[in-house]
C-alpha cells in the first residue's frame, strides 16, 4: 500500500495540472470553429473583414492554443511518471486511445495549425479554409479520443481482468467507442468549449462597442458570437441532462452524491434543489426538494426508483465481501493452482475484484479483513457530498445565467437594439470568465465524483499511483506551481494586451478603417 | 476478433513501429530540437534569430507530435515500459518536460513583444528547451544500455532504487553528447537548407563542429559498449506466443553482450554503418554547398544512430541492472494480442495519411527564409 501523502500529493498534483490545462482546452475547441465560420463568410463573400476577423482572433487563438500544447504534455507525461500502477493495471485499453487521439488527431491539428498563420499567402483562399477547417475538426476529434478514455474511467466497458499478466485487458474495442458514457460527454464538453469561446468573443466585441471602437468589425463579430453561443448553451444544457440520464444509469453512486440523495425514495424521486449535505448524520438540513423531477432526469420513467447512499453502501459491502473472494482465489492463481474449481470461484467473483482492492487501504491481507476495516472500505465507496453538491449547483446555475446572456444578446440583435442596450454590452463583457468556471466545475464533479477509484469499481485510486517518494512529488509539484503561475501571467497579459489593442492595432494585416466600411451600413 | 498476425509476430512488429515513430521524432522534431540550441550562437542578431524561428515555425507543432505519439503508443503497446521508465526517471522527466514547456510558448509570444530583454530571455528558453530534451535522451538510452535498477514486485508494481544523479554516470553523459551534437549538427544543417547569407555560413560551420564532436562521441560508445559494457541475455523464458509477466523468465548479463545481435545477425551491422556515413556525407556535402543532400543524409544517420541502439538493445527494451528477470522486454512488457492486433490497424491506416499531408505542408512552406520574408509574412 502507498503512503498516504504520496497518494494525496499525487492526486492534488494530477487535479491541478488538469483543472489548468483545461483553461485552454475549451477556447481552442470553440474558437476553432468560430474561425471557420468567420473564414466561410469571407471565402463566399469575399468581404476582407471577414478575413481581417478571422486574422485577428487567429491571433488570439494562437496564444491560447500554445498553453493548451504545454499544459497537456503534462497530462500525458504523468500518467507514467505519476500513476504508473495505473498504467500498468489499464494500459492495455487505456492506452490505445491516447495513442489514437496522436495519430488521428493531434497531428492533424498541429500540422495545420502552423499553415493557418503562415499560409495565408501561400495557398488559395479555399485551401485556406479547408487547413482552417482541419485545425477545428483535429481538435475537436482529439476530444473525441480523450473523452473516450476518460468515459472508461467512469464506466469501463470492453474489458476483463487477466490473472496471467495481472492487468485489465481489452475485451471489445466496440464497446469502448461506443461506451454511452463517452458520447454524452464528448457532445457536452465540445459544446461547453464552444460555449467558452462564443463568450470570449462576444465579451471582447462588446468591450469595443461600448468604446464606440472598430464598429463593423465588433458586430459582425458579436453577431457569430451570439448565434454560434446561444446554439452551443442549448446544446450544452440538452446534453448535460442527458449526462444525467446516463449517470443515473451506470454511475449511481455519483448521481446519489450530486443529489445529496441519502433514502432511496419511492418513484419518482424528488429533486433536491437546494439545502445542506451532512455527511456524518446522513441527512440534508433546508432541503427544498422540487417533487418528481430527480425521477424524470435519472431514470426517464415515474416509476423506476433511483438508489440513495445507504442503500448504495449496503451493495457496496456486499461487493466488498465478494472482492475478497476473489482475491483469495486469485492468490491461490498466482501461485500456480490453475484448478477448475479455483477459476470457477474467481470467475465467479471476479466482477467484485476491485471492491476487494479498497481493502488494500487497511490491510495487506485483503482475505481475512476485519468487520472494521470492511466498514472502513464502506465509507470509502462514498465520495464527499457537500463539494459535489454544490459543485453541481453553481455549474447549472452559471449554465443558465450564459443561456439568459446569448438570449439576450441575439434578441436584441435581431431586433435590431444592439446599439441602444449597452447593458446587454456590460453583461457580455463581465461575463466572459464565467464558462470556464463551469467547465472547472463540471470536471470537479465528474472527477472527484469518480472517487475512491481512478477506473470505477475496478481500481481505487489509492493503489494507481508510482512507487515515488514524497520528496519527488514536493519537487514537481513545485515546479508546476512555479511554471504554470509564470506562464499564466505571460499568457493574460499578451492576451489583454491583444484583446486591448483591437484587430487593426494587433498588425493582423488588415486595412479596414472605420470610415472606409461604414459603420452605418453595418449597423444592425 | 480476427487476429491477421500472431501475437509473437506483432510483439516484432510493434518494436518496429515504435522504433518507426522514435526516427521520426528524432528527424523531424530533432532539427527543431537543435534549432533552439544553435538559436543564440548562430543568430547573431534580432533578425537573423527570428529567420531561424520562422523557418521552423510553420511545422514543429507537428514535428512535435511524433514525441507526444510515440510517448501514446509506448503507452498503449507497452504499458509496462510507460509505467517503469516514466517512474523510475522521475526527475528526469519532469525536467525534460519543465524544458518543453518553453518550446511553444517561446515560439508564440516571443515576437509578440518588442522589447529586447524579452526577446532575450525567450531565446534562453528556447535553448533550454532545446538543449535539455535532447541531453535527457541521450543520458536515457545510455542508462538503458547499462541496465537500470528496478524491480517488480508479485502485484506487478514497479520500484525504481536508483537515484536522479546515478543517471548522470560517465558512459550516460557520452551518450548526452552523442545526442546533443547529432540534433545541433541536423538543425544546423536545416538552417543551411533553409536560409542564406552569414546566417547559413555560420550554419554551415557550426554543422561541421557538431557533427564532428557527434561522430568521435559515437565511435567512443561504440568502443566503450564492445569493451566496457555488461549487455543482457534471455537465458529461458515462456513461449513468445503466449501472454506471460516479466519475472517468468531468466536473464544472465554477458560482458560485451551488446555487441551479440550484431555477430548473429550481420545484416544488423547496417545501422551503425548508416549512422557512420550518413553523418560524414552530410558533412561533406554541407561543406560543399549542397545543402538538401546534406539534409537528407543527416536524416538517414539520425535514423541508424537511434536504430543502432535499438538494436543492440533487441529484444530488450528496459533491462534491469538490479534484478535482470525484471527486464523488460518486448515479450513481456507488450499489450495484449488483441490490443496490438488494433492498434497495428489505426498506424497501418493513419501514419501514412499523416506523412502525405505533413509532406504538403513542408511543400507549400518550401523556400528560403529571409529578413524580408519574415517582416512581410512570418508568424514568430
Amino acid at each position: 500500500m502507498p503512503p498516504v501523502e504520496v497518494v494525496d500529493l499525487s492526486r492534488l498534483q494530477f487535479a491541478v495540472t488538469a483543472l489548468y490545462h483545461f483553461l485552454f482546452v475549451p477556447l481552442t475547441l470553440g474558437l476553432s470553429w468560430i474561425l471557420v465560420i468567420m473564414e466561410s463568410v469571407y471565402v463566399m463573400t469575399g468581404k476582407e473583414i471577414y478575413r481581417d476577423m478571422t486574422k485577428f482572433w487567429g491571433k488570439l487563438f494562437g496564444i491560447n492554443f500554445v498553453m493548451g500544447v504545454t499544459t497537456g504534455l503534462t497530462l500525458e507525461f504523468q500518467f507514467g511518471t505519476n500513476w504508473a500502477y495505473y498504467s500498468h493495471y489499464v494500459g492495455d485499453i487505456f492506452g490505445t486511445p491516447l495513442a489514437i487521439e496522436g495519430l488521428m488527431a493531434f497531428f492533424l491539428e498541429s500540422t495545420f495549425v502552423g499553415l493557418f498563420f503562415f499560409g495565408w499567402d501561400r495557398v488559395g483562399k479555399v485551401t485556406h479554409l479547408l487547413v482552417t477547417f482541419l485545425v477545428a475538426l483535429g481538435s475537436n476529434l482529439s476530444a473525441v479520443w480523450i473523452l473516450i478514455a476518460n468515459a472508461w474511467m467512469q464506466n469501463p466497458v470492453g474489458a476483463e481482468f487477466n490473472p496471467d499478466t495481472m492487468r485489465m485487458e481489452l475485451t471489445s474495442f466496440t464497446d469502448l467507442l461506443f461506451n454511452p458514457v463517452a458520447g454524452v460527454k464528448f457532445v457536452h464538453t465540445v459544446a461547453a468549449g464552444y460555449v467558452t469561446a462564443s463568450m470570449f468573443v462576444l465579451g471582447i466585441s462588446s468591450y469595443y462597442l461600448l468604446r464606440l471602437r472598430e464598429l463593423p468589425f465588433a458586430v459582425r463579430s458579436f453577431a457569430v458570437a451570439a448565434g454560434f453561443g446561444l446554439a452551443s448553451t442549448l446544446s450544452v444544457i440538452v446534453l448535460g441532462d442527458e449526462s444525467g440520464y446516463t449517470t443515473g444509469e451506470v454511475q449511481k453512486v455519483k448521481l446519489a452524491a450530486i443529489e445529496a440523495e441519502w433514502d432511496t425514495q419511492p418513484p419518482p424521486a424528488s429533486f433536491t434543489a437546494f439545502g445542506f449535505p451532512d455527511q456524518a448524520s446522513e441527512t440534508t438540513r433546508y432541503a427544498i426538494r422540487i417533487p418528481w423531477l430527480m425521477g424524470l432526469i435519472a431514470t426517464r420513467s415515474v416509476d423506476t426508483p433511483v438508489k440513495g447512499i445507504k442503500e448504495l453502501k449496503r451493495d457496496h459491502e456486499a461487493r466488498i465481501r465478494g472482492g475478497m473472494k476473489a482475491y483469495a482465489a486469485l492468490q491461490k492463481l498466482r501461485a500456480g493452482d490453475k484448478t477448475p474449481e479455483t477459476l470457477a470461484e474467481f470467475d465467479r467473483n471476479k466482477a467484485d475484484l476491485g471492491y476487494g482492492l479498497l481493502l488494500r487501504k487497511y490491510t495487506d491481507k485483503v482475505v481475512d479483513a476485519s468487520p472494521e476495516q470492511i466498514g472502513q472500505a464502506v465509507a470509502d465507496t462514498i465520495p464527499l457530498v457537500a463539494p459535489l453538491f454544490w459543485s453541481f449547483r453553481l455549474m447549472v446555475g452559471l449554465g443558465l445565467w450564459l443561456l439568459f446572456v446569448f438570449a439576450a444578446s441575439f434578441y436584441v440583435l435581431a431586433r435590431r437594439r444592439l446599439y441602444r442596450s449597452r447593458w446587454v454590452m456590460h453583461v457580455a463583457l463581465w461575463s466572459i470568465p464565467l464558462p470556464w468556471v463551469a467547465a472547472e466545475l463540471g470536471w470537479i464533479v465528474a472527477e472527484y465524483g469518480r472517487q475512491p477509484w481512478s477506473i470505477s469499481e475496478v481500481l481505487p485510486t489509492h493503489l494507481s499511483v508510482s512507487s515515488v517518494s514524497v520528496g519527488q512529488l514536493y519537487f514537481s509539484l513545485s515546479g508546476f506551481i512555479f511554471f504554470y503561475t509564470a506562464l499564466l501571467i505571460v499568457e493574460m497579459y499578451l492576451m489583454f494586451k491583444y484583446a486591448r489593442e483591437g484587430p487593426y492595432g494587433a498588425g493582423t494585416g488588415g486595412h479596414h478603417t472605420q470610415a472606409a466600411t461604414g459603420a452605418a451600413g453595418a449597423a444592425p | 476478433m480476427i487476429y491477421v498476425f500472431d501475437y509473437a509476430t506483432l510483439k516484432l512488429i510493434w518494436w518496429l513501429f515504435i522504433g518507426v515513430l522514435l526516427v521520426g521524432f528524432a528527424i523531424l522534431d530533432g532539427f527543431d530540437l537543435g534549432v533552439g540550441v544553435l538559436l543564440r550562437f548562430i543568430g547573431r542578431s534580432d533578425d537573423e534569430r527570428r529567420v531561424m524561428l520562422n523557418a521552423i515555425g510553420p511545422t514543429w507543432e507537428g514535428n512535435q507530435v511524433w514525441f507526444i505519439t510515440a510517448g501514446g503508443a509506448t503507452f498503449a503497446a507497452w504499458p509496462l515500459v510507460y509505467a517503469a521508465a516514466f517512474s523510475g526517471f522521475y526527475a528526469a522527466l519532469l525536467l525534460t518536460l519543465f524544458a518543453l514547456f518553453f518550446r511553444p510558448v517561446g515560439l508564440e509570444y516571443r515576437s509578440k513583444l518588442a522589447d529586447p530583454r524579452w526577446r532575450n530571455a525567450w531565446d534562453w528558453g528556447l535553448f533550454v528547451g532545446g538543449l535539455v530534451p535532447a541531453l535527457i535522451f541521450g543520458v536515457a538510452f545510455g542508462n538503458l544500455l547499462q541496465g537500470v535498477p528496478f524491480h517488480f514486485d508479485a502485484d506487478q508494481r514497479v520500484f525504481y532504487t536508483g537515484s536522479f544523479f546515478g543517471l548522470l554516470n560517465p558512459f550516460a553523459l557520452l551518450a548526452g553528447v552523442v545526442s546533443v551534437a547529432m540534433l545541433a549538427m541536423h538543425g544546423a544543417l536545416y538552417v543551411q537548407l533553409r536560409t542564406e547569407g552569414d546566417l547559413q555560413a555560420r550554419a554551415r560551420r557550426a554543422a561541421f563542429v557538431c557533427g564532428a564532436v557527434f561522430l568521435v562521441a559515437f565511435a567512443i560508445g561504440g568502443v566503450w559498449i564492445a569493451s566496457g559494457i555488461d549487455g543482457f541475455r534471455i537465458v529461458k523464458m515462456p513461449p513468445a506466443e503466449s501472454a506471460f509477466t516479466p519475472l517468468a523468465k531468466t536473464v544472465e548479463r554477458v560482458p560485451g553482450g551488446w555487441l551479440g545481435n550484431y555477430g548473429q545477425y550481420p545484416w544488423m551491422i547496417l545501422a551503425p554503418v548508416l549512422a557512420f556515413a550518413g553523418g560524414l556525407l552530410a558533412l561533406g556535402a554541407s561543406w560543399t554547398r549542397r545543402a538538401g543532400t546534406a539534409f537528407v543524409l543527416s536524416c538517414v544517420g539520425v535514423a541508424g544512430v537511434v536504430f543502432t541502439a535499438g538494436l543492440a538493445l533487441f529484444p530488450f527494451i528496459m533491462p534491469s541492472s538490479s534484478d535482470p528477470r525484471s527486464s523488460l522486454t518486448i515479450y513481456d512488457a507488450v499489450s495484449s494480442h488483441r490490443s496490438l492486433q488494433i492498434m497495428f490497424w489505426v498506424v497501418l491506416l493513419f501514419l501514412p495519411i499523416v506523412i502525405a499531408y505533413t509532406a504538403w505542408v513542408y511543400r507549400v512552406m518550401r523556400g528560403t527564409v529571409t529578413e524580408k520574408t519574415v517582416r512581410e509574412s512570418g508568424h514568430y
